[in-house]
């Protein structure tokens, strides 16, 4: 492999890089970050911003680094006078015509015009001339097209053409009237559109959903998994005051590139409904955690347990239900929504998948039994536990049948008319865990928000029951819930929460079609 | 010839020894004058032969760049398995140049020729003349030329009964400056935005379609049949001054002077007896100012620096400015540079693609400034933003449009500071005839 390695310097670091590897791209492995606009990794070089230009030694012009092959003994300078000089002018040139809109945009803090500009631009303008003014635009679905924003990178036309191979948007007139067009009769609805928004480094387009909600410095962003598919993308779940007010794609290789579907950005507002189990309750009153627990030992002493889970819950909670099970005699059945598949054409492997729940592969590997009638078989012999079921298609009468019902979980499904015991859990944001994908990539995610009034994560929940059924289970955190499903389960040995780290692992070879 | 006017006895004509002739429009008109025996010749001859021809001649592209021709020929590898591709530039846009349309208008058999020569030459089948929009005449007259070397049997599969495949195609542009960039050229003739693109990959290995491609200027294929006729020593020794520049130029001249037209000279004319004797010099009563000697992608010279000029690719080098495209503008004393160069200005403003931010913005905010001094709004401070926007818009960019318009800007200031600096203290020098730009 020796031949394919070029070796240069860049910034007086020594470089080791497979031929044809840009020099940006070169740089980003020894930490030196080129400011760019319109090279994105996942999309085609377009080298048309010249804001990542360098000097290389012995050429004469500066080298834009996106577009610029590495070659043997190349001596790269990032902040040469040259350089900085020249990328100053680049972006005073970008700002002549930009409304400097900061105070109104929501772009603002996330912004990297604003991020280079204090970087490396100047501290006034030399424009003394009218600024162009263009109306913005809705460009359909979630997109707002902020014209007087845009710095014409041309990223979101090379993501419709060449990602998403749904060529709607275009570089529409010439010179300094040029803009971002959109075809007639063409509205950004396409199922994964809504990544331009984040594509975008300005904010040119914007997410007509977040419109005003948030200042970027004002949100608190943590990693987690979206669970709207069994795709498992990555995620920020950013929110502010506690509310989670959207989602952001969080790069992963081996999962989702650089986006999320549409369906999945708008899959949030749920995570702050009001209608929230809050208490534990037995028998229709507020009690403690001891007494509501003791009460469903109690009503499952001697019974059948019939469990039906939520196909998004986490693996350790499924693992924990899975032991209950284990103990009681019982069955567990879940049910999975479906949708239509909608695949990203220019990214691998990447689709909003049927299956519209994030752990039916985990829920499958723990021997569950995937029906849509989840309370087949139910009769006053069992006593029903639904583990954040929301149990939709089901009537009041159905799990009426049940000898007792116990419901774990965020919210009242409501064909529950009465419940013996309540127990409320957190939900996805509120706790931390792990999920299994389609391909069988085990993902951690983690708590952004806290769970409201007296709900527990739903592992802790599940193992203390577990103990009170007798069970050894002390699992006073995700970690060792974790660690005691890799112990358990022979799918997840040797698997442990460092390792897994933020992109995940796959489970190795458990499951057919898994990618290595 | 100096159509439309009366050729000049200091001419020499070879492209233009038939401008204003009707007849040699026609097939057989074009045959009485020996054409298409140098195209018989060719086909006879190996490919590599006839690019040794053309860089023994000493041909250089007569779009701009001044490359030489034989050099460029022989990027392209012979067998290498992939279709070859011949692009003429014929997207004459080049403000003050109209040489190319004086071939097409009067001569398009002699541009078929040499593309055909020239496909031959770097094993392409397919030769495609890409032809600016406006230029309706020229048009159909290369289609109506096309249409008669079809039916002889000297174009198609059988190329004059060689057996050889030569297919040429006229591509009409839509109007667009940059087209004439040969990269965005490549991209509107595959039917996309006339974006140029990066080099690297060059024309030569990866151009129309992705395919090696080589692309010349109308003038320099309508220059190859004659070389081939008479040699390539016939062709060195066109030549009054540098060794590096060899055979005939056409030169369009436009402006402030009294008879202006295409003329045609041997590199290394003296400019000075160009624009006095063979142009006829000023208007009664005017005096010349300033002259852009290539198109205005070029520096504008002093009548100093033009008076000492040799016209060849290095002689215009020598006098600050470039040979360019041959497209002379005269201004004389009547006129205001700081008007003509915020014209230069909204022009490239214009015809900017927007795909790179110095050009985009760069071009436009000149303009800008320039309109304002004009109206007599500027200050100071605007000569030195727009010098430094100049360099930060030199050099920086995926094609040169955005260093032409620097050009022009700098070289004018650099030149006539005096009248834009008149126009902002308010002393408005006599002739400067001040009006406001239109807003940009």
């Amino acid at each position: 492999m020796a031949d394919n390695t070029v070796n240069l310097t860049i910034e007086g670091r020594a470089v080791s890089v497979p031929a044809g590897t840009s020099i940006l791209e070169a740089a980003k492995t020894v930490g030196v970050l080129i400011p760019h606009y319109c090279y994105h990794s996942g999309l085609p070089v377009a080298g048309v911003c010249r804001m990542c230009l360098v000097e290389v030694e012995k050429s004469p012009k500066l080298a834009p680094a996106c577009a610029t092959t590495v070659g043997e003994g190349q001596v790269v300078h990032v902040y040469s006078a040259k350089a900085l000089e020249a990328r100053k002018g680049v972006l005073e040139f970008l700002l002549i015509n930009h409304p400097l809109d900061c105070p109104i945009c929501d772009q603002s803090g996330e912004c990297e015009l604003q991020d280079y500009t204090f970087q490396e631009g100047r501290a006034d303008s030399r424009y003394r001339e009218p600024k162009r003014f263009n109306p913005m635009e809705d460009f359909g679905g979630d997109v707002l097209y902020v014209q007087n924003r845009c710095i014409l990178c041309t990223r979101c036309v090379r993501f419709m053409d060449d990602v998403h191979h749904a060529p709607v948007l275009n570089v529409t007139e010439r010179g300094d009237r040029a803009f971002i067009g959109k075809a007639p009769d063409a509205d950004l609805t396409q199922p994964w559109a809504a990544n331009v928004v984040d594509l975008c480094p300005v904010g040119a387009l914007v997410s007509k959903d977040f419109l005003n909600k948030a200042r970027a410095w004002e949100l608190d962003r943590t990693a987690s998994v979206c669970t709207g598919c069994s795709q498992g993308c990555n995620i920020t779940v950013e929110m502010r005051d506690n509310v989670v007010v959207r989602f952001k794609p969080r790069a992963n290789e081996h999962v989702n590139h650089f986006y999320m579907c549409d369906e999945g950005r708008a899959n949030y507002r749920w995570l702050n409904r009001p209608d929230r189990l809050e208490v534990p309750m037995a028998d229709g009153r507020p009690v403690d955690w001891e007494v509501a627990l003791a009460a469903t030992a109690a009503l499952l002493k001697g019974k059948k347990a019939h469990i039906v889970a939520n196909a998004s819950l986490s693996n350790e909670a499924m693992h924990l239900i899975k032991r209950i099970a284990g103990k009681t005699g019982g069955a567990v059945t879940y049910a999975v929504n479906t949708g239509i598949e909608a695949a990203l054409p220019g990214a691998t492997d990447l689709a909003v998948r049927a299956d519209r729940a994030a752990n039916a592969t985990a829920a499958e590997l723990f021997g569950f039994t995937r029906t849509s009638d989840v309370l087949s078989g139910l009769s006053a012999q069992h006593v029903l536990i639904i583990v954040d079921d929301a149990l939709d298609g089901i009537s009041a009468d159905a799990v009426a049948k049940a000898g007792a019902v116990i419901v774990i979980a965020t919210a009242m499904p409501t064909a529950v008319a009465r419940a013996n015991v309540v127990l409320p859990i957190a939900n996805v944001v509120e706790e931390e865990g792990t999920l299994t994908n389609l391909r069988g990539r085990v993902q951690r995610f983690l708590q952004s928000k806290q769970a409201p009034g007296l709900a527990r994560p739903s592992w802790f929940v599940l193992a203390d029951l577990l103990q009170s059924l007798g069970e050894v289970a002390p699992h006073l955190t995700a970690r060792a819930a974790f660690d005691a499903l890799a112990k358990a389960e022979p799918a997840f040995a040797g698997m442990n929460y460092d390792t897994l780290a933020l992109s995940g692992q796959t489970v190795p070879g458990a499951l057919a079609g898994a990618r290595a | 010839m100096g159509y439309p006017n009366k050729s000049h006895p200091r001419e020499t004509a070879v492209l233009s020894k038939h401008f204003g002739d009707p007849e040699a429009r026609t097939l057989d008109g074009w045959k009485k004058r020996g054409g298409y025996r140098a195209l018989e010749q060719a086909l006879a001859m190996t490919p590599t032969d006839i690019v040794n021809v053309v860089k023994d001649s000493g041909l250089r592209g007569r779009g701009g760049a001044g490359f030489p021709t034989g050099l460029k020929w022989s990027f392209m590898k012979q067998d290498d398995g992939k279709p070859h591709y011949l692009c003429c530039n014929a997207d004459e846009s080049e403000p003050g140049t109209f040489k190319d349309r004086e071939i097409m208008r009067w001569t398009p058999h002699s541009l078929i020729e040499g593309c055909a020569i020239g496909a031959y030459a770097i094993g392409a089948e397919t030769a495609y003349i890409y032809v600016r929009g406006e230029f309706t005449e020229p048009i159909r007259c290369l289609n109506e030329a096309l249409k008669e070397c079809y039916a002889a049997n000297i174009l198609g599969s059988n190329a004059m009964g060689t057996g050889k495949t030569i297919n040429i195609y006229v591509h009409s542009g839509a109007g667009a400056y940059i087209c004439g960039e040969e990269t965005a050229l490549m991209n509107s003739l595959e039917g996309r935005r006339g974006n140029p693109r990066i080099k690297p990959p060059f024309p030569a290995v990866s151009g129309l379609f992705g395919m090696p491609t080589t692309i010349n200027n109308v003038e320099t294929l309508a220059a190859v049949p004659h070389i081939l006729i008479n040699g390539a020593e016939w062709y060195k020794a066109m030549s009054l001054s540098s060794p590096k520049s060899m055979g005939t130029k056409l030169f369009s001249v436009c402006g402030n002077i009294a008879r202006p037209g295409n003329y045609e000279v041997v590199m290394g004319f003296p400019f000075k007896d160009f624009l006095y004797d063979l142009c006829g010099g000023p208007l009664a009563g005017r005096k010349f100012k300033g002259v852009i000697p290539g198109g205005c992608s070029v520096p504008i010279q002093t009548m100093d620096e033009a008076e000492a000029t040799m016209m060849d690719y290095e002689g215009f080098v020598a006098q600050g400015t470039m040979l360019g495209s041959g497209g002379v503008i005269i201004f004389d004393d009547a006129q205001s540079i700081p008007r003509m160069t915020a014209r230069h200005a909204r022009f490239f403003a214009h015809e900017s693609c927007a795909q790179c931010t110095q050009c985009r913005e760069g071009t436009a905010w000149s303009t800008k400034i320039l309109d304002r001094i004009v109206a007599g709004q500027g200050t100071f401070e605007d000569l030195d933003t727009l010098l430094e926007m100049a360099d930060n818009m030199t050099g920086k960019t995926i094609c040169v449009l955005s260093d032409s318009c620097a050009t022009v800007v700098v070289s004018a200031l650099q030149k006539y500071r005096h009248e834009f600096e008149a126009l902002i203290t308010g002393k408005r020098s006599s002739t400067v005839a001040v009006s406001s730009g239109a807003a940009a």
